[in-house]
């Protein structure tokens, strides 16, 4: 009962905005919707919802660091860890479900049981390789795992499998376009590396704080780590920069990318130096930023904290250090400090072979690569397409894999790229579906299009049949003669409507003849609700025009 | 059937054999009868259950006796599971009575080393940190051993996770030597060994990173084999040096070993490093062999190495050592001194390598799942008060070295360099492997000794493993059999031969091991203890 509630409650929770906001509201000057689409967890860095209850930081704050911050230039680096969707762990045949009761999905394997040897599952590879030359690096034709050494008690092995100094891919970079109300541009930011690894159980406190439990069921999940070059100047850089990546693992279908459940997660490398110093300042690591916005707000933060620290004369106090990010506070605290550099005591893993990547192997997964987000946007580009549309119809594969079935069936660019960003996107947002979930197939949409644009039918009766295919599926063919829907071109017969109006309202005929021609529109919505809405537009204003101002 | 094993013939010369340990090819035609059959345990309990002279309950009782008598004075088992031998026993003379078919080690009992996980019965590998722990599966070589009929007596001591030479550093117990109780039966796996010898069991496994199945089988007088690594699957071996550990097998013959070899071999999809090649029938080969040629090993190329037999090995093992060459000689091989230049770089080497990855292995027993969590006021007082209490001094000493010779800075000069070592010893061993078809040299540079003697000395220990590092380190197999004797204790103590062979080649050393055995003359290499064994059997 109350577990109903609850879900009632939330649901309508997050219904809420949208019956505030009728869809008009999203739609900007340009006419594109531009709204975010949470239930599909489609999402860019700067379409991320806002938690309502978090302010953004004070503006004062930003106003007085700005005055100084022009004498500073922030480095940032990103180390991103993404989970891979692999049916079964790294190293044994356990399958991964997030939100699974805790120790429900382990064996002696990911438990670390003595005498239990890990065996590679060879998706990793595969997913690694594919990732790799996606973000255009230079892959390892021999490269090895290694064991990571740490004590912690969701490490049941005490260390973990991971790659240390040859990883699988090395060299590369991440193509991107920042969101045009950002200012808009393109980047290209450096990967030092991409390696593979296994991601580590984790800890359950108990609320009296007096013990921990260990849920072991992520314990061997397969992660890929990858280390950009400190190339991010900016908060909306550095997001940008996680946001591709996330589009990037999906389109590649290699993780599911939610950062929510931690199958994305960034930790971030900060630091500031004076403008013209190419020497790299302290650099301070940040963690716990699970969304997007936060990795832009809370690096945004630690570029004022330490900036407000150097030019105070305080730099020293930039220490090496651990910070964590507090969503409540909207501020970094220390975490840990780092006494000098950890030792984790690498050294090659024994049960473990080397890892041999042929050249067969890797062109047989180059060709199998799906159209990357970079090379689909600068397609898109070309077809002559603004850049908010490019960016709104390439964040999502499933999104962009629709609008090019539908361009693939002759429909008009421009056309095509408006229904699905207004009306289908706004039902998927209603309806929190995903394109892959509407009843509406590409063949079908061109269609419309084709119709309305050759007159077959309205755009209102289009506009219909949308909705009507996008909840039941279906022909447009079969709707419009299910429906009779076809529009009504024929002048003669418009000319009969418009006279049978015009008989049974002599009132109003007088009226528009003695001068008042404003009902001229009057008219014309008596003539379609006669005709059904299927009379052609122009045709009905040219005949009932033609009809009122002859003199009988 | 075990007659075989203890005919008043064989005990006559084993009382007289001390005085006469010197090895002939071939037994005078005259006076003494024809030589033994190659007796192996296995197939005498193979035949005597099929004939139905015995039955399988008969046969477990029998050993289970000998190992009710004297195991009080040995203490070669941790845990002994009679009813479950008794069980299985009764349940294949049920199957043979109903004509079903049997596996080939039906009614075998083995014994298993403690490091080695048995799903039925506790595996501590020796050390505290895992007393009581019950592992939910079976080792790979355990349950091939069981799908082919064998029967699991119990498990065996060690020293601690199999760090040491003695057998001393079990945190449970000291075994004892056969031969003469107040010595040590080696180690780490000389539960094992002393159990072969003792007859407690027929065949056994242990593990051998360093030379743990060697040297035992030195000092207990039994066959010891260490396989290649890759030959066996060391899934449910708890962990002390991944890339040295193998299971090896123990037996009273080299035909019983070669079959329990057989029984474990191959490929397993849950040992990454588990070797894909074929595993030739290492067991059937045996009968084949014509013992009566007068050189049934012509043409074979055998090394000895020269630096096996410097200053620091015992007089004594390098003349029966010697005396084992001359009798290879008389099977028809030739014997070259051959050097190894890089042999005694072997042993720092092996401590560096295998205590590094011990110190990694043995992370996991960190307090939080396994033995006595010590409570503290904080995680890291939790690990260290845990482990502290948990491990011995032995396995303390090899974490502490491994961590020291991983931390960063220190690294390159022992880790990376033990690692070039150990490369060059392999290379140096394929050159020789090119030359010869086997090596031979001792197998431990001296007899046991006594119990407590290198206990507080680890560096005169450790040196004792000079003869069988190098072998782990170049990944080889290795036989060990039994070939002499030297003085001490009241019949002698034996002295095992090493054969080391070119990668995978088992077949190899088995059949060269099987001719060496059967044309052995005036040695019985059973143990005094069960010399006067009157039990009916």
């Amino acid at each position: 009962m109350s577990t109903t509630m609850a879900s009632t409650f939330l649901r309508s929770i997050q219904k809420h905005p949208l019956m505030l906001y009728p869809t008009a509201l999203f739609i900007r000057k340009n006419g594109v919707l531009y709204c975010t689409m949470k239930n599909t967890e489609v999402q860019t860095a700067t379409q991320e919802k806002q938690k309502p209850r978090i302010k953004v930081p004070p503006r004062t704050q930003t106003i007085t660091t700005n005055n100084v911050s022009k004498d500073y230039e922030a480095v940032i680096g990103i180390e991103t860890h993404v989970q891979l969707n692999t049916l079964t762990k790294a190293f044994c045949s356990c399958p991964y479900n997030y939100g699974s009761p805790p120790n429900t999905s382990v064996c002696p394997i990911c438990m670390g049981l003595p005498g239990a040897l890990p065996v590679l599952n060879s998706k990793v590879i595969e997913y690694a390789v594919k990732l790799g030359l996606a973000l255009n690096c230079k892959l390892s034709s021999n490269s090895k795992f290694d064991r990571k050494q740490y004590f912690y008690p969701d490490l049941p092995k005490g260390y973990q499998i991971s790659q240390f100094d040859v990883p699988i891919a090395t060299g590369g970079y991440l193509d991107l376009d920042l969101p045009v109300e950002f200012g808009g541009g393109h980047r290209k930011f450096g990967i030092t590396r991409v390696h593979m690894e296994e991601d580590a159980g984790k800890l359950l406190h108990s609320e009296s704080g007096s013990y921990s439990q260990v849920d072991l069921n992520r314990a061997g999940v397969p992660l890929l780590e990858i280390v950009s070059e400190p190339d991010m100047r900016t908060g909306i850089e550095a997001a940008e920069y996680a946001a591709e990546l996330q589009r990037l693992v999906r389109y590649l279908g290699v993780s599911n990318g939610n950062m929510q459940e931690g199958s994305l997660r960034c930790d971030v490398n900060v630091s500031i130096r004076p403008i013209g110093q190419s020497q790299f300042g302290t650099k301070v690591e940040i963690k716990n930023l699970n969304s997007f916005s936060s990795v832009s707000r809370a690096i945004d933060f630690e570029i004022s904290r330490q900036v407000q620290l150097h030019s105070q004369g305080q730099g020293d106090q930039i220490i090496q250090e651990t910070r964590l990010w507090e969503e409540g506070a909207q501020k970094t605290v220390t975490m840990r400090k780092k006494e000098g550099l950890a030792d984790y005591r690498y050294f090659p893993e024994p049960d473990l072979p080397g890892v041999i990547l042929t050249k067969e192997y890797v062109d047989a997964i180059r060709d199998s690569l799906p159209e990357a987000p970079e090379m689909k946007r600068r397609r898109y580009e070309k077809m002559g397409l603004s850049m908010q549309d490019v960016l709104f119809l390439a964040n999502d594969i499933n999104v962009a894999q629709f609008f090019d079935a539908t361009i693939a069936k002759g429909a008009d660019v421009k056309l095509a790229t408006n229904w699905i960003m207004s009306d289908i996107a706004a039902y998927m947002k209603n309806e929190k579906l995903t394109i892959n979930e509407i009843k509406l197939v590409p063949q079908e949409l061109a269609e419309l299009i084709a119709s309305i644009k050759g007159g077959t039918i309205s755009g209102k009766i289009g506009k219909e049949i949308l909705f009507e295919l996008l909840a039941k599926g279906g022909t447009v063919k079969g709707l419009i003669k299910e429906k009779d829907l076809v529009q009504i071109v024929d002048p003669v017969e418009i000319g009969k409507m418009v006279d049978k109006v015009l008989t049974e309202n002599p009132q109003q005929l007088e009226q528009y003849r003695g001068g008042k021609t404003k009902l001229q529109g009057y008219f014309a919505g008596q003539v379609m609700k006669v005709s059904k809405g299927k009379a052609n537009p122009g045709l009905l204003n040219k005949i009932l025009l033609e009809k009122l101002n002859a003199k009988s | 059937m075990l007659s075989t094993l203890q005919s008043p013939r064989s005990l006559s010369r084993f009382s007289s054999r001390y005085t006469l340990c010197t090895l002939t090819a071939q037994s005078p035609p005259s006076t003494s009868p024809p030589p033994p059959p190659p007796h192996s345990q296995i197939l005498s309990i193979r035949h005597s259950l099929l004939s139905r002279r015995l039955s399988a309950a008969q046969l477990a009782e029998s050993y289970l006796t000998r190992l009710r008598l004297t195991e009080p004075h040995l203490k070669c088992f941790l845990h002994v599971s009679e009813d479950a031998v008794l069980e299985q026993a009764h349940r294949l003379d049920q199957m043979i009575a109903s004509s079903e078919e049997i596996g080939p080690l039906a009614g075998v009992l083995v014994a298993v080393k403690d490091n080695i996980c048995t799903a039925d019965m506790p595996s501590t590998g020796g050390s505290r940190v895992l007393e009581g722990y019950l592992p939910p599966f079976d080792a790979t070589a355990v349950r091939r051993i069981k799908d082919l009929g064998g029967i699991v007596v119990g498990k065996t001591n060690l020293d601690e996770f199999g760090m040491g030479s003695t057998t001393e550093a079990s945190a449970f117990q000291v075994t004892a030597n056969p031969w003469d109780i107040s010595r040590v039966p080696g180690g780490s796996s000389g539960g094992s060994a002393a159990a072969v010898s003792a007859r407690q069991c027929v065949v056994s496994l242990g593990s051998d990173t360093g030379g743990s199945v060697r040297q035992p089988a030195s000092f207990c007088g039994v066959v010891g084999l260490k396989p290649t690594y890759g030959r066996v699957s060391r899934y449910g071996l708890m962990a002390y040096a991944s890339s040295l550990d193998v299971i090896g097998c123990f037996g009273s013959s080299v035909a019983d070993t070669g079959i329990l070899l057989h029984a474990i071999s191959g490929h397993d999809r849950l040992d990454a490093t588990s070797s894909n090649r074929e595993v030739p029938d290492f067991a059937s080969r045996f009968d084949s062999i014509d013992l009566l040629e007068s050189k049934p090993l012509k043409g074979l190329r055998v090394g000895l190495i020269r630096e096996t037999l410097d200053d620091g090995v015992d007089n004594g093992v390098v003349s029966v050592i010697r005396g084992a060459a001359s009798h290879l000689e008389e099977l028809g091989c030739s014997v070259t001194e051959i050097s190894l230049p890089s042999f005694s770089l072997g042993l720092p080497a092996y401590y560096i390598l295998a205590s590094s990855e011990s110190s990694s292995n043995l992370s996991r027993y960190d307090g939080v799942r396994y033995g006595d969590q010590v409570v503290a006021a904080e995680l890291n007082s939790l690990y260290g008060d845990s482990r502290a209490k948990g491990f011995g001094p032995e396995v303390k000493r090899r974490i502490l070295t491994g961590t020291y010779a991983l931390s960063a800075g220190y690294y390159d000069a022992y880790y990376k360099r033990a690692q070039q070592v150990r490369t060059m010893i392999r290379k140096s061993f394929k050159a020789a492997l090119d030359e010869n078809d086997i090596l031979i040299s001792p197998a431990a540079p001296s007899a046991a000794y006594k119990i407590g003697e290198k206990k507080d000395d680890p560096l005169a220990m450790y040196a004792g493993d000079i003869m069988t590092v190098n072998v782990n380190l170049a990944g080889l197999p290795a036989l060990v059999l039994p070939c002499g004797f030297v003085e001490g204790g009241a019949a002698g103590l034996p002295v095992g031969l090493q054969m080391i062979g070119a990668g995978f080649d088992e077949e190899n050393l088995l059949k060269v091991g099987h001719i060496f055995e059967q044309t052995l003359e005036n040695c019985r290499f059973v143990p005094p203890l069960i010399e006067h064994d009157d039990t009916p059997w």
